[in-house]
């Protein structure tokens, strides 16, 4: 069954998941003082986001020459949870089997905006291979290039089919 | 610096960051109509460049550790971002627009990159 409109399953629907202006209910989202409730909910879920990642990469630094390991993990666990969110908040059968929550306006903003993405980061893995690069371990600086972007994608299309297969079977049960 | 304020700075800079990002895109999609996610490209390069010129001051001592947290893990770390980049990639690639996928799949990693070795080099110049 295909989806239609905004509203749709795979073939449409958002692109952008910070926030795509093709969906008129998320063009309006910063209309009048709402806009400060949005902003509200990027900046706290950007700072729980961003303190998860200084969590998770503080104990573990890449060694001088080393493979960036825990940027790694933290990109590709990313990259899964927002393949698992916006299947729940825009997908039909996400919407229905995903709960009140998934309807929330603030859902996105605060979890996919915010919290995924000041939890992920680009910046950091660039870095981390110019760093490997000038340390001279080019192979490495490769590796971690292009591991990361393969684990990424690898991780957003198996945790989005995933919820797709159990939002289908949750709704077929019902 | 003490534990707990490396953790707000973090905190302040993530905020900012993911703040600066979704008013960046919004600004970048308002002006220019289209399917390939500018926006996403533009934070993630303009992200970049900073995490270099804050890194590049950190290394000539311009900047210290607090500097590091608030800008660099904070702010840098949350403006640009992975999620958004894997999860467009894929809904391109869905939508039927294969090569919007593969194009954004294969420019945003070199884009980043020249920016944070642009950013490094320009302090680097600057500090003498």
């Amino acid at each position: 069954m295909k989806g239609s409109g905004e509203d749709g399953g795979p073939e449409d629907g958002v692109i952008d998941p910070d926030v795509d202006l093709h969906v008129p209910a998320q063009r309006a989202e910063t209309a009048g003082a709402h806009a400060v409730v949005v902003l509200a909910a990027v900046a706290a879920g950007g700072a729980l986001g961003a303190c998860a990642r200084y969590a998770l990469t503080l104990p573990w630094p890449a060694a001088p020459g080393g493979f960036p390991w825990a940027v790694l993990a933290v990109n590709a666990a990313g990259c899964a949870l927002i393949g698992v969110l916006m299947t729940l908040l825009e997908e039909h059968g996400g919407k229905r089997s995903g709960g009140a929550w998934a309807r929330h306006p603030l859902a996105r903003p605060f979890l996919g905006t915010g919290v995924l993405g000041g939890f992920t980061t680009f910046s950091v893995y660039a870095l981390d291979a110019v760093r490997l690069l000038e340390e001279g371990a080019a192979g490495t600086a490769l590796l971690y290039l292009g591991a990361t972007v393969a684990a990424a994608l690898c991780a957003v299309w198996a945790a989005t089919a995933a919820t797709r297969a159990a939002t289908t079977r949750a709704a077929v049960a019902r | 610096m003490s534990g707990t304020v490396s953790w707000l700075l973090v905190a302040l800079g993530g905020a900012a960051g993911a703040c600066l990002r979704y008013t960046a895109d919004r600004a970048v999609q308002s002006r220019y109509e289209s399917l390939f996610p500018w926006g996403t490209l533009a934070v993630n390069a303009a992200g970049s460049l900073l995490l270099g010129l804050v890194t590049g001051a950190v290394e000539a001592g311009a900047a210290g550790p607090g500097a590091a947290a608030l800008l660099g893990t904070g702010l840098c770390g949350a403006l640009t971002t992975y999620s958004t980049f894997s999860y467009e990639t894929l809904r391109l690639a869905e939508r039927g627009h294969g090569r919007a996928a593969l194009a954004n799949a294969a420019v945003t990693p070199p884009v980043a990159l020249g920016a944070v070795w642009a950013g490094l080099e320009l302090t680097r110049y600057l500090a003498g």
